[in-house]
Order: structure tokens, then C-alpha cells, then sequence
């Protein structure tokens, strides 16, 4: 063995002696790891089913034109009247045994590259003379070929569609720079575009990973912070025998990358499995919220390896950086006594302390600033300022919502309500004009990407004399009346609706409370990792005070209230930092990347519940370091004594 | 082997400059043995530090084998794996490496791990039966014993001592004295000596004695 | 929808059926059941509407036009009927697919437009009594009408002459392994109206040749293409010349009299000289002839309108009008394909 070799081993030592340690640091980074990829794997997989739908289905991305109905003579008349539409039979099917998404286009008439390649997909004579059904589905239909098609999707040709479905057309797709004809009415597709509808659900996904992955690096942090205060005597001895500081950053580099590639792999492989348990709920709540549907099945891609594990060394450099620095920086003799690193710890301390104070005052000032980019400023300013320097982050922030004008009678004098998007795309307010009338207010529109306008009846009649393409009527008389004695109306139910909405809901609450139970495990683990270190770093000022004749018992029990009462302590110094965080989240983050807005809504009962699970943690995190003391022998507590350690 | 010009060495200090070394010339031959005496705090430690490279002076000129002291930290940590031999106070045995390691670890480290001459170690300083066991379990003796066998396993030409016996009861202080003196006879080495003892001091080829900062 | 390649696709079905389908001639249909074309009189009117027993069939009008100030124009009409089999069926079910190409050309500028259409829907069609072509809002009957990016026409059709038959009554051969279309012509069209380019109207007069054709497999194997002449001389009598660029050449001919009289001409008996090719996206394309017809005392040379009349469409080609000058000077049409094999 080499020099270096010899060394990098004496390092490694290290670890095989300090087992729980090794286990920690690998469990932070592999948990912090796996997160931040399973996260981003379940997002990059829906992204994905998208950019399929997106390119398969890209008719989806035309406007279309709709009637109350349309029939096959309405589209040639149309069509010998020079107007560039292309006609679309779509509905539900039964197809070999499954119900799928039917969808007949009639190639001809469409513009190149607007559905999917059909002449080398199959055979454009068979396509066209219905002989074939594309999906991706695997169905028992002979006329069934494989497509890269979004899952429970079935194309066809028009004709199939026809026998299938019936004559009557579905929409037309405008395929040209044309306004509507006469008696259709145009929608634009961008109310169909998934990835914006889905986008703030990802990016929730993506702020949980990013969060779960800054918790695990503080594992990551503490643990070798602890490894770095141990080996204090061991820097200071391969100095001393002969290893230059350079060298000595080296190989605790190399060691460092050993456990990041470790653990990285290791969160490969777990974000993986996290995310394969997770899609199933997020397909189902992305398929019950925007109805995008989303495959269930997960491919371990080569890039998730190369991003997972230069996450996990970027997260490890990020974690052991300020120990790193703070060896790098001290003299060869220093190290040696723990007065030299705890000067320099307390001198970082004062300087993360004006970090945070700075990095708060950046997030106040950035407030001012509008854009997507700014919120995320707010937030991170926040974050990190809050963790840097918690006592003093009690900004008030507080802002007072819009709130919708109770009198619909201003409706009926032609008054227009507006949706907060379009408030806030074009800086409008109560009072202010749109092209449909005076804004009388503004609503709230909940995962809304379009602007909106209310207006009565009577002013939309007057405004848009096209014909109605949809009733609805809110009745008290019982849904199975109605369907008894109207057959051909669609009767919602309320109750049904708000039933199945739950529903949707609960799914995504299932998704998030996994996240949730996750990161507080991760978080526990964190606090755990710190106590460790804490509790050895405080043996210096435990022993003293069992000199002077505290039993062990006495001390442990000592310590484990302290813990106890310090865990109180942050908490309610992180209960409104996290309210801070949720406001700016839903009051500038949320507004600038969606444009609507949520109403910010407090439940102490929560945090009661929060306070209790926090000084549980803090209990069972405190219960091994507390019982090692409590059993300490009394060697060790002499150690401090006998030699300045 | 060992050759000091007019050194100085000061700290600065909540008081002020503290001159610690005000112009300190010495030499040391090959396989000399010196003890350096004085008081605490009278710049015995920091002396020997310099020797070392562990630190630089203000100003003098240290030279040691007939090289200048090195500039930069890898000339001099060079110097400390091939030349220089180091037997603290405190032992500082690596802690996550059992005894065997310890020993061969500084001769490994310097690419000169001989194996006989280090089972000669083992015997001479009877640690045969501790060579499984970790630091953390041997007495303060025995681990001061593994410490100059680590020392010396690597053949330095200039063993520098600060206190090697300063954590050891008198009479084991005395054993690894005997063998510290016995090995370095043994390869030939010089041996810079720190201790507060006169005692220790007199088993010395020659003694100097540190006082204001000067050699009296 | 990849419109290139479904096009591609019908085009090869209808321009190169395999030449072992020729071995069904004597049958009267070839392997996919299409029905091949037989000597013997035409039966009007239904002959002016669709076959769909033929795998391929066009009403093809190109019509040489000057304005009041003398500005040369040429407007082309075109409709294809590819069948995907050898019948038609009401609604959506119709294999007939219909591909319509339209074009306007001036001396400095060609602007040309394509549209597909399905059969059995009424988008895209045609009706024998009282004729009339048509595919969206593009018509032939007694008037031709097309508009595309930057152009339009819409101009009125009078027949001076008969309908003409070519090759043998209307048996066209195309190779000398005896691959044969029905082949009629109305090259006797006073064509008038207006044509607009970049929102200009302008009033044109002048004259149109309308080709009918239909059959299941008009080339044989081998064959790359062709350059296809229809020419009006000033002295009344028409010329209606092809060679078939192959393995060998194959070049078949009609003089047709001012009378409306035609003479098919021997294989061979019309000589085509390539004089001066220029590059067209890409390709090397003649746009230059000399035609010799020893028996007509006929020397001519042909100079395109624009050398640049390329109809850059989902099959390209080159199809643009000529003026003919030397011993019969008059003007017509030249169309060619094949050129260039970038494919």
C-alpha cells in the first residue's frame, strides 16, 4: 500500500469503529437521495406521459369547433366552403374488453405532423380503410397495433370511430388561421394543455423532494460534523506524522466521494421504489384532478443514475463543506485543543447569524419584486435566513385577501365578476373595465390556468349571440326525476360530484401524508445525528459538574429534559417560520406560477398535534445519547480530565 | 543533524506580542542525545514544534540533515514522514487502529515498512501480546511504548521528544525512557528531548536549559 | 398524419403495380383485383366520371393564358383517384382517395397547392351528367376554379373541338411489355376569366387541354418517370407527346389536326432532344427541347414560361407552360418526373 493508501484507511478506520456514525451519514445521504429522485422520477415519468399524449395527440393542440351538432354532411359543407376543419369522432369505448378513450381522426384533412407518423406506424391503406386501432394498451382486438400513445387512448380512423360511436361528429379541429363559422363556436386548446394544467402538482412534489433532501443533508451535516469533531486527535497525529494539509483534504475528499457514491446508489435504487409505490396514487389523482392519464409502470432510466448520484456528491460536498473549510483553515497544532475549533466554530456561528439576517432582509426586499423567480428568492431567503438565525424571524407578513362582494344583483345590472387570474395578468380591480363590463369582483378559480369571466345571462346573450353549446340548470327537484322524464339530459348529481371530488382529493392527501411521513422520518433522523454529536461534544461540561457529585442518573435525566425543553423551544420559533413559508407559498409563489391564489387557513389544532409529535422526536432521538450517559463509565468522564482530549 | 541560527518566535496575545524564542542558535550532531529544560510556558514545546516544521519562525534559520527548513507545508511534512520521528506527550495513537497498525503505520506511511526490524520493535518494547488491541485499552506506558515504536519503526535520523514520560508514573515513566534511549542508540539517531525533569534530563549526552526566551 | 408518406405509398401502388400483374392482363384484373384497362370504344358520358374498379384515374386541365397586357399566364387543375381497392362504398367506408394539385404560373413566379380528400362523403368527386370534378371548394366543370396560398383562378371552359382519343380508340400503350391506360383528350378548350396573385385580379383569355386517364398500372417496373408534352400550334392542329424515361426509352405520340382528326404516330416516330437543363430545388430538370416529327416536317424547340415551375408538393414534379418555336410556333404544356431520385 501506498502513502495516501495508508492514510485514506487510517481515515476509513475510522468509520469501521463508529458503525451507527458510518450508518447514519449513508442513511441521510441515501434517504435525502432517494427522495429528491423518486420526486422528481414520479414528475419526470408524468412529464413524460405528456410529451407522448402531447406528440400522439397532438390534434389536442388545434382549436377546435363546436356545435350542438354536427353531422358528416355539416363537415362537408364546410369543407366545400374552402374552410380548412378536419372532423373528430371521440368518446368512450368498449375495445377487447376494455373501455378506452376512442378518438377517430380522419388523417386526410389533417395538417402533417399533427398526429402521430400512421405511414410508419402501420399501413396508411390499412388505417384508412379501418383496419387498424392503435393503443398502447395491450387489447384482444385483432385490429389492435402497438402506438406510443398515452395509456387508455385508442386511435382510429374516423370510420371506425363511426361504427363504433356513431355518426355524429365530436368537434371539428381548425386547421388554419381562420375564425369561427358561422354557428360553431371556437374553443382554444389551451384549456386542454396538461403539463400547465398538472404543473402546480408538480411543482408541490418538487418542493416536498427539495425539502426532504435539505433535511437529509442535515443528517448529512451532523454526522460529519461529528465524524470531523472525533477525529480532531487523528488529523492532528497524520499531520504530525507527516501528511501535508493538502493531502490531508484529499483523501477526506476521497473519502467523502466513497460514501457519496455509496449512499447515492443506495438512494438510487430506494427513490426508485419510493417512486414506483407512489405513481400508482399520483397517476390516479393526476387522472381524477385533470384527467391526464398517466402510466403506472416505472422505468429505472440511465440519467436517473448520473443525476441521483451527482446529487448525492453535490449533497455531500454541500453538508461537509464548512467542516472541510474549517480543517483546511486551522493551523497544524490547533486541532488539539477544542478551545482552537470551538473559536472557530462560535466565529461561525456569529457569521451565519448575519448570513441569516442578511439572507431575511434579502426575502423582505425581494417581497417588492413581482415574478416567479423573486417568490422562490422570498422563499429560499426565508428558509435558509430562518435556519440560520431563528429568533429572529418574526416579520409580519400579513396581507389582507380580496374578497368577492357579496351582492350578485350587480350581475344582473351587467356588472362582470372576474377570476383572480386575470386580475393579476392584467393588474385589474374592482372598479376597472374589461371588454364584458364593470369588474364588480373578483374570484378566487382554484387550478384554473385560464382567465375567466362571470356574467349574467342576459349580458352574455347580448355580447355573444352564438348559439348555446351547453345548459346547465340548478334544480332542487331530484336527479332521478329529471332523467325519468328528460332521457337525453346529462343529470349531475351535487352530491355525486362532491363525492367523487373527495375522493380525487383523498388521493392526493395519500400522496402527500406518504412525503409527509417520509420527511418527519428523515427530519427525526436528523435530530437524532445531531444529539449524537451534541452529546459527545458536551462531555467536557457534563463531567465537570458529575465531578462535583451528580449522579450519572441524574445527569442522563438532566440532559434528556433539556433536550425536551430545547425541542419546545425551536418549536416555537419554527412554527411561524413555517407559517412565514406557507404565506409566501400561497400568497406570491403559488400566484406569480399559476396566477390564483390560495386562501391561507389556520389550524391550531395541528400545531398542537406537531408540538407533540416534535418533543416525541426529540424524546426518542435523546433516548440513546441520554442512556449511553447514564451508563457512561466513569473512565471516560475522568478522560476529560486526565488529558485535554 | 540539527542546526539552529538565531531564532524567533513570538504569539500574538489579548496583552500583546509575547516574544516566546528571542535568537536561539543550537546544533545537535548525529546520534547525539540533547535534553531541552525549562519552566512551563518558557518555549520548550514551540521550540521543538519549529524543529519539526510544525511551525516556522519569525526569523533564524533551522536546517536539519543539512536542508534548510522547507518552505511550503508538503516540503515540511515531507521532512516529518522521512526524516524527522515525533514522540508526543500524549502518545496520539490513531484510535480506530489496533496496535500492529499503529506501529507499522508512520514506516508504511514513509514507503520503509521493514518487517523484521519491526518484530525487533515488538520485542524490544514487549508489546507482543497487545498487537490486537486498540489505544483506548492499553494503559498510558503501553501506549507510549507503541508510540516510539511507531516513531522509530520508520528509521528517522532525528527523533524530537516533548515530554514522553510527562503522563507516565515514575516507574513506567523510567522503562520507556531506558528503551527510548536503548532504540534510539540502537539506529543511530539524534534525540531533541523536551522535559521539565532533571532527573530525565542528566541520562542526556548534553542538557540546555530554555529561560526568557534564550539558551542559557 | 404524414400526408408524404401515405402519398408516397399510393403513388408507388398506382405508378409501379408489379409487372407480374401484367401476366392478368388477358383476365381483366391484376393481383389486388383492380380491373385493367381493354381496348374498345369509350362509353360517354359515363367515361367522364370515375372508374373506381381502376387502382388510379386524373382529370388533368393546364391552360396557356395572356392578360389584355400581353402578361403570360399558366394555370393547371388536377385530380387524382388512387383507390385502396377496387370499389366504392358510401360514407366513411369508400377506400377512394382523392389528391387534387393546383397551380398558377407566371414568368417569375409558380405558386401551386395540393388538397386530399376522402371519397364517399361527398368532400371530393365526380359526376359524369352533367360533368362537374370537384374537392373542397376547388371545381371543374364548366369552369375551373382552385385557390391556394397567394393565387387563385376561377376560369369558364367552351369546347371548339372534339374529345380525342388517344393511342389506339383510347388504348393507350405505356411500355413496350404492353402496359396500357384508357387515355382521352379535350385539347380544344377556349378558357377565360381572371386568375389572382397576391390579391391582384386580373381578366385572361387563352386556351386549355384537359387529359383524361385512368388505368391499374400505367408504367412498367423499370420506369422512373416521364416528360409529357401538350402543345396548341397557332395553325390549330395539336401535338401530344410522352416518353417514358426506362431501362429504354419508350416515346408515344398523337398529331391531332385543327379538325380534331388524331393520328397516332408509331413509337419512335416523335424525336425529344433535351437542349438545356437548369437545377430546380436541387435537381437537374430540362427545361429546354428540341421535337422533331419527320412526317409533320415538325422542328421545334421548347422554352418554358418559367424555368422554376416546380410543384414543390407532397410527390414533386415539374409541370409549367412552353412556348414552341420554329417550324410550328405555338404553345402547351410540359410536364416531368422522376428528376432528381432524392426520393
Amino acid at each position: 500500500m501506498t502513502g495516501p493508501m495508508i492514510a485514506l484507511s487510517a481515515l476509513l478506520s475510522h468509520w469501521a469503529r463508529h458503525r451507527v456514525q458510518a450508518a447514519l451519514l449513508l442513511i441521510g445521504l441515501a434517504l435525502a437521495t432517494a427522495l429528491l429522485t423518486g420526486v422528481q422520477a414520479i414528475n419526470a415519468e408524468a412529464r413524460a406521459s405528456y410529451d407522448r399524449a402531447a406528440s400522439a395527440l397532438s390534434q389536442d393542440k388545434l382549436p377546435r369547433l363546436v356545435a350542438e351538432r354536427i353531422t358528416v354532411a355539416d363537415y362537408v359543407a364546410l369543407r366545400r366552403a374552402g374552410w380548412p376543419v378536419s372532423p373528430v369522432i371521440e368518446g368512450e369505448a368498449l375495445i377487447g374488453g376494455q373501455t378506452l378513450r376512442l378518438i377517430g381522426i380522419e388523417p386526410l384533412t389533417l395538417p402533417s405532423g399533427v398526429a402521430p407518423d400512421i405511414g410508419l406506424a402501420g399501413d396508411p391503406t390499412g388505417f384508412l380503410t379501418g383496419k387498424v386501432i392503435l393503443s398502447a394498451e395491450a387489447l384482444n382486438d385483432p385490429r389492435v397495433r402497438p402506438a406510443e400513445l398515452p395509456p387508455g387512448v385508442a386511435l382510429t380512423d374516423i370510420g371506425v370511430a363511426a361504427g363504433i360511436l356513431g355518426p355524429e361528429i365530436s368537434y371539428l379541429l381548425l386547421t388554419g388561421d381562420r375564425p369561427a363559422p358561422p354557428g360553431y363556436a371556437l374553443i382554444h386548446p389551451a384549456t386542454t394543455d396538461l403539463s400547465q394544467l398538472t404543473e402546480s402538482f408538480h411543482l408541490n412534489l418538487a418542493a416536498f423532494g427539495y425539502l426532504a433532501f435539505g433535511v437529509g443533508l442535515f443528517i448529512v451535516h451532523s454526522a460529519i460534523g461529528l465524524a470531523f469533531e472525533q477525529r480532531r486527535g487523528m488529523f492532528r497525529t497524520l499531520r504530525a506524522l507527516g501528511l501535508s494539509a493538502r493531502a490531508l483534504t484529499g483523501l477526506l475528499l476521497a473519502e467523502l466521494l466513497v460514501f457519496a457514491l455509496v449512499a447515492g446508489a443506495a438512494g438510487v435504487v430506494l427513490g426508485w421504489l419510493i417512486a414506483g409505490a407512489l405513481l400508482p396514487d399520483v397517476a390516479a389523482t393526476l387522472r381524477g384532478l385533470y384527467g391526464a392519464e398517466v402510466g403506472s409502470g416505472l422505468t429505472l432510466r440511465p440519467v436517473w443514475w448520473l443525476s441521483g448520484l451527482g446529487i448525492a456528491v453535490l449533497g455531500m460536498l454541500a453538508s461537509a463543506g464548512q467542516s472541510l473549510w474549517r480543517l483546511g483553515r486551522l493551523p497544524v497544532l490547533a486541532p488539539a485543543q477544542p478551545r482552537a475549533w470551538g473559536r472557530e466554530s462560535a466565529r461561525a456561528m456569529r457569521g451565519q447569524a448575519l448570513a441569516g439576517v442578511g439572507l431575511i432582509g434579502a426575502a423582505a426586499g425581494l417581497l417588492a419584486v413581482r415574478g416567479l423567480w423573486a417568490g422562490f428568492g422570498v422563499l429560499a431567503g426565508l428558509l435558509l435566513g430562518g435556519a440560520l438565525m431563528l429568533p429572529l424571524l418574526m416579520a409580519a407578513l400579513t396581507r389582507a385577501g380580496q374578497r368577492l362582494p357579496d351582492t350578485w344583483a350587480r350581475l344582473d345590472a351587467g356588472d362582470v365578476f372576474i377570476n383572480e387570474q386575470l386580475a393579476l395578468r392584467r393588474g385589474l380591480a374592482p372598479g376597472d373595465r374589461v371588454e364584458q363590463g364593470v369588474i364588480a369582483g373578483i374570484y378566487p378559480d382554484y387550478g384554473n390556468p385560464m382567465p375567466q369571466v362571470i356574467l349574467s345571462w342576459d349580458r352574455h346573450r347580448a355580447l355573444y349571440p352564438l348559439p348555446v353549446l351547453r345548459y346547465a340548470l340548478i334544480t332542487d327537484i331530484p336527479a332521478a326525476e329529471i332523467r325519468a322524464a328528460f332521457p337525453r339530459v346529462v343529470v349531475e348529481d351535487r352530491a355525486a360530484i362532491r363525492k367523487a371530488s373527495v375522493a380525487v382529493f383523498e388521493r392526493t392527501f395519500a400522496v402527500t401524508a406518504a412525503l409527509n411521513v417520509l420527511t418527519l422520518g428523515v427530519a427525526a433522523l436528523a435530530m437524532f445525528a445531531s444529539l449524537l454529536t451534541l452529546s459527545s461534544r458536551r462531555l467536557p461540561q457534563v463531567a465537570p459538574v458529575w465531578a462535583m457529585g451528580l449522579t450519572r442518573g441524574r445527569l442522563a435525566q438532566l440532559e434528556f429534559l433539556r433536550t425536551l425543553a430545547l425541542a419546545a423551544l425551536i418549536y416555537g420559533l419554527a412554527l411561524p417560520l413555517g407559517l412565514a413559508l406557507a404565506w409566501v407559498l400561497l400568497a406570491v409563489v403559488n400566484v406569480e406560477a399559476f396566477g390564483w391564489r390560495l386562501p391561507m387557513l389556520l389550524f391550531p389544532g395541528d400545531w398542537l398535534r406537531l408540538g407533540m409529535l416534535s418533543l416525541l422526536a426529540a424524546g426518542l432521538a435523546a433516548a440513546l445519547p441520554v442512556h449511553r450517559l447514564a451508563r457512561i463509565a466513569p473512565a471516560e468522564l475522568l478522560k476529560v480530565f486526565a488529558h485535554e482530549r | 543533524m540539527l542546526s539552529l541560527t538565531d531564532v524567533c518566535k513570538g504569539y500574538a496575545s489579548s496583552e500583546g506580542r509575547v516574544t516566546v524564542l528571542d535568537g536561539v542558535s543550537l546544533s545537535l550532531a548525529a546520534g547525539e542525545t540533547l535534553a531541552l529544560t525549562g519552566e512551563s510556558g518558557s518555549g520548550k514545546s514551540t521550540l521543538l514544534h519549529l524543529c519539526a516544521g510544525l511551525d516556522a519562525p519569525d526569523s533564524g534559520r533551522i536546517e536539519v540533515a543539512g536542508h534548510p527548513m522547507g518552505r511550503s507545508d508538503a516540503e515540511r511534512a515531507a521532512l516529518r514522514r522521512g526524516t524527522v520521528g515525533l514522540v508526543f506527550q500524549q502518545f496520539n495513537l490513531i484510535p480506530s487502529l489496533d496496535v500492529a497498525a499503529n506501529l507499522a503505520f508512520q514506516a508504511r506511511l514513509a514507503g520503509r515498512h521493514d518487517p523484521r526490524w519491526q518484530a525487533d520493535l515488538v520485542a524490544t518494547l514487549d508489546l507482543g501480546s497487545l498487537l490486537v488491541r486498540y489505544p483506548e485499552e492499553l494503559s498510558g506506558g503501553q501506549q507510549q511504548r507503541v508510540a516510539i515504536g511507531r516513531t522509530l519503526a520508520a528509521r528517522p535520523a532525528l527523533v524530537l521528544a516533548d515530554e514522553p514520560t510527562g503522563n507516565l508514573d515514575e516507574a513506567s515513566g523510567d522503562r520507556v525512557m531506558a528503551l527510548m534511549l536503548r532504540l534510539v542508540a540502537e539506529t543511530g539517531a539524534a534525540l531533541l528531548m523536551v522535559t521539565h525533569s532533571p532527573r530525565l534530563a542528566a541520562r542526556l549526552d548534553r542538557q540546555v536549559h530554555l529561560r526568557g526566551g534564550r539558551l542559557t | 398524419m404524414n400526408v408524404k408518406a401515405i402519398m408516397l405509398i399510393l403513388m408507388a401502388c398506382a405508378v409501379s403495380a408489379p409487372a407480374s400483374g401484367q401476366g392478368f392482363a388477358g383476365l381483366g384484373s391484376d393481383a389486388g383485383g383492380f380491373e385493367m384497362p381493354r381496348p374498345g370504344p369509350f362509353d360517354f358520358p359515363a367515361d367522364h366520371g370515375p372508374h373506381p374498379t381502376f387502382r388510379i384515374e386524373w382529370w388533368y386541365v393546364t391552360a396557356n393564358l395572356t392578360a389584355a397586357d400581353g402578361t403570360e399566364y399558366g394555370a393547371q387543375w388536377t385530380l387524382f383517384r388512387n383507390a385502396l381497392a377496387p370499389h366504392e362504398a358510401g360514407g366513411w367506408a369508400s377506400p377512394q382517395v382523392w389528391l387534387a394539385h393546383a397551380a398558377l404560373t407566371t414568368a417569375t413566379q409558380h405558386l401551386a397547392a395540393e388538397k386530399l380528400a376522402r371519397g364517399g362523403i361527398g368532400q371530393a368527386g365526380v359526376t359524369a351528367e352533367p360533368f362537374g370534378a370537384w374537392i373542397d371548394d376547388w371545381e371543374l366543370s364548366d369552369h375551373m376554379a382552385a385557390r391556394g396560398e397567394g393565387f387563385a383562378f376561377d376560369l369558364a371552359l367552351h369546347a371548339t373541338g372534339p374529345i380525342v382519343a388517344q393511342g389506339d380508340g383510347g388504348y393507350s400503350v405505356k411500355s413496350a411489355a404492353g402496359q396500357a391506360s384508357r387515355y382521352y383528350s379535350q385539347p380544344f378548350y377556349a378558357a377565360s376569366g381572371e386568375v389572382e396573385l397576391d390579391g391582384k385580379h386580373v381578366p385572361v383569355t387563352g386556351t386549355a387541354w384537359m387529359d383524361r386517364e385512368w388505368s391499374s398500372q400505367p408504367l412498367a417496373a423499370d420506369q422512373t418517370g416521364w416528360d409529357w408534352f401538350s402543345l396548341s400550334f397557332d395553325d390549330g392542329a395539336r401535338l401530344m407527346g410522352f416518353r417514358l424515361r426506362g431501362a429504354t426509352d419508350f416515346v408515344s405520340a398523337t398529331w391531332i389536326g385543327a379538325d380534331g382528326r388524331p393520328e397516332p404516330l408509331p413509337p419512335g416516330a416523335l424525336r425529344l432532344t433535351p437542349l438545356r437543363s437548369t437545377t430546380v430545388a436541387g435537381r437537374e430538370v430540362p427545361v429546354e427541347w428540341r421535337l422533331e416529327l419527320p412526317a409533320k416536317e415538325l422542328d421545334i424547340t421548347t422554352r418554358a414560361l418559367n424555368d422554376h415551375a416546380w410543384n414543390a408538393l407532397s410527390v414533386p414534379y415539374w409541370e409549367g407552360p412552353i412556348r414552341a418555336l420554329g417550324s410550328h410556333p405555338g404553345r402547351g404544356y410540359l410536364e416531368m418526373t422522376g428528376y432528381g431520385g432524392t426520393k
